[in-house]
């Protein structure tokens, strides 16, 4: 008979509690395997909000705002650039494509981006997923809109709805553009990005719905209808940002360089990886967080192991007694409980993996559709096994806590059965 | 001939509060020895002793001619699993092991007697027979047996591979009177069939009959208990 076997059999014999405390260690790697999962999901969604793009142009700021406001469309920019510039800038040889988002307007909470057809040919995320139309198709007419997919999914909106778009950030302060509405032709496919808290207009629409604007309000007296607008010469005067795509990434610095240093006005160009990293520095001090908690939660249970162990020992002292008096060393009574949490620590830790996979195929969908998160369901991570790996080492260095007070105690007892 | 055990001079001290001292113990091969003593008199310490589980202070401990207090830690335990079968009073088995796999537990620890009980399935299984276990009991686990049938099969473990000392304490203060002489006389057969030695430490003077020799515990035994108090 093995020792194994013996620590297996003696385990079987305390299966409710050995399956019990399996269980604590099973839960809580599960929960550090999801947090680290979440963790890793989250910032690779994030990483991924924008791809694709070499550069993002803007008025002269810092490169997290622009990325803030160009991007995850959060605050304002402090200037715009102006028409010319952009034109020239989309004239130079070095770039492939350029597209042009104009902000300043909402619909009910969310953001109306001026831009061109371009945007949902150029724009990618997620490892160069390009956008795609869950319903109806780009803006053909002056007043046709396209929305994203939280947008259509949280006012319930289809294609042939028609809305009005409000002046600036302000929601029924009665600065609504509602002489000029929308019709929506097309909705987004869910991206997790924050394209589905858009709504899309034209660069020309937003020009047409402020021809009769100055300064934020109507100007008094002044009405041109919607059909006079369309026969008007609707050129921009200024873009809010531009995403650039260059004809070789070789030149990205070298035009970084150009826009920055750019004569006509002060604009700066960001790489966007590098500026998401940069913002992911500011936001990932909580996802540190939640991995220190979620470490800290498997540390409990293998404590938890311990007193497991701890408690039955003193009803173990029999066992160890007999085997005692059969010929087995201290040491051997010390191995085989330190077998044991091991044994319980590498099955509660395989366990805790299964439940993780268990938890992924079932969530997995619902996650990607509810909150943008899309979580691969890959083997673990070299970091994963790492990490396992160094849960049931704990496991078994906990296991040498009771395995030395039964090595003490089985010295100290010998023989003599205490039941 | 080398005697079984051979005690001299030898004195254990647990801390500082305990103390025994044993002047002269012997026994020869193949002797049967009742030990009669009150429990609480250096009894369980003396087996410990015997057995090799404590080491004396001082003194020589000699089982079957190896100075055992010579031994340290493990070579210690190999040699208590060659040289000794042992009987506890009762909870001999461990309850959620077969009633077989109880009698092979020494051979876990013994080479010799695993080598001598070869092979050792068919050896438990013979001994759990002729001890008058049921084979259908030999898989069940040990805790659904009767604790007359619970003190065979530590006997059949104590026997099984043939070990030169057969350590009993106690072993049938357990059982009913019926019961207690049956366990007598089948274990008396097994021990002369291996040639073992027997020493029994009991309470009992009823039991001397079957004895070669009866020997006081506080003949051979002083315990100091000074500085207990």
């Amino acid at each position: 008979m093995s020792l194994l076997r013996l620590a297996i059999l003696s385990l079987w014999n305390r299966r409710l509690t050995a399956l019990l405390t399996m269980l604590g260690i099973a839960l809580s790697v599960t929960l550090f395997l999801s947090v680290e999962k979440l963790r890793t999901g989250a910032r690779a969604s994030f990483a991924n909000t924008i791809s694709g793009t070499d550069l993002i142009i803007g008025a002269r700021s810092g490169d997290v705002q622009l990325l803030l406001y160009s991007v995850f469309r959060i605050g304002n920019a402090t200037n715009n650039i102006t028409w010319q510039s952009y034109q020239d800038l989309a004239a130079q040889r070095e770039v492939d494509w350029i597209v042009p988002i104009s902000l300043g307007d909402s619909h009910r909470g969310f953001r109306v981006v001026g831009t061109t057809t371009d945007f949902f040919e150029q724009y990618r995320y997620r490892r160069n997923t390009g956008l795609k139309f869950a319903e109806g198709q780009p803006f053909g007419d002056l007043f046709d809109t396209v929305i994203g997919a939280d947008v259509a999914d949280s006012l319930g909106y289809r294609p042939g709805d028609s809305i009005v778009i409000s002046h600036g950030m302000g929601r029924g302060t009665g600065a609504e553009h509602d002489d000029k509405p929308f019709q929506v032709t097309g909705i987004l496919a869910k991206t997790g990005t924050p394209v589905d808290r858009a709504v899309y207009v034209t660069l020309e629409a937003i020009e047409a719905i402020h021809v009769d604007w100055q300064g934020g309000a109507r100007i008094e007296g002044l009405s041109i209808p919607a059909e006079r607008v369309r026969n008007m010469t609707l050129t921009p005067k200024t873009v809010t940002a531009a995403l650039v795509g260059l004809k070789s990434r070789i030149a990205i610095f070298r035009f970084q360089r150009f826009v920055n240093d750019y004569e006509e006005e002060p604009l700066t160009a960001i790489l966007p990886g590098v500026a998401l990293s940069n913002l992911w520095s500011l936001v990932g001090v909580a996802e540190r967080a939640l991995g220190a908690v979620s470490l800290m939660v498997v540390m409990t249970a293998i404590l938890g192991l311990v007193t497991t162990l701890l408690a039955t020992l003193e009803e173990r002292r029999r066992e160890m007694a007999i085997l005692r008096a059969n010929g087995s060393s201290p040491g051997t009574i010390a191995m085989l409980l330190t077998a044991e949490s091991g044994l319980i620590t590498l099955m509660g830790t395989l366990l805790g993996l299964g439940f993780l996979y268990v938890l992924l195929f079932v969530f997995q969908p619902l996650l990607d559709n509810r909150f943008g998160l899309y979580l691969e369901i890959d083997a673990p991570s070299m970091r994963d096994w790492t990490i396992l790996g160094a849960i049931v080492v704990a496991g078994i260095f906990a296991g040498l806590i009771p395995a030395w007070r039964a090595y003490r105690s089985s010295l100290a007892d010998g023989m003599s059965i205490r039941s | 001939m080398t005697p079984a055990i051979a005690i001299r001079d030898a004195a254990f001290t647990w801390g500082s509060g305990f103390a025994i001292e044993i002047g002269a113990f012997e026994m020869a091969k193949g002797e049967r020895v009742l030990l009669l003593g009150p429990s609480g008199g250096g009894k369980s310490t003396f087996l410990n002793l015997v057995a090799g589980i404590v080491p004396p202070s001082r003194g020589h401990i000699g089982i079957l001619g190896t100075d055992i207090a010579e031994l340290r830690g493990a070579r210690a335990d190999g040699y208590r699993a060659d040289s000794f079968g042992i009987i506890f009073q009762q909870f001999n088995l461990l309850p959620w092991l077969s009633a077989r796999d109880n009698v092979l537990i020494p051979l876990r620890f013994s080479k010799h007697r695993r080598k001598r009980a070869s092979p050792v399935r068919k050896s438990a299984e013979r001994l759990l027979g002729s001890l008058g276990i049921d084979p259908a009991l030999f898989r069940q686990p040990a805790g659904n047996l009767s604790v007359g049938q619970q003190q065979r099969v530590a006997a059949a473990r104590a026997l099984i591979g043939n070990p030169g000392i057969i350590l009993a304490d106690e072993p049938t203060s357990a059982l009913d009177r019926a019961n207690a002489t049956v366990f007598l006389d089948l274990l008396f057969e097994e021990i002369d069939g291996a040639g073992s030695a027997l020493l029994m430490v009991s309470h009992d003077e009823a039991l001397a009959g079957a004895f070669d020799r009866v020997v006081r515990l506080e003949d051979i035994l002083r315990v100091d208990r000074r500085a207990a108090a």
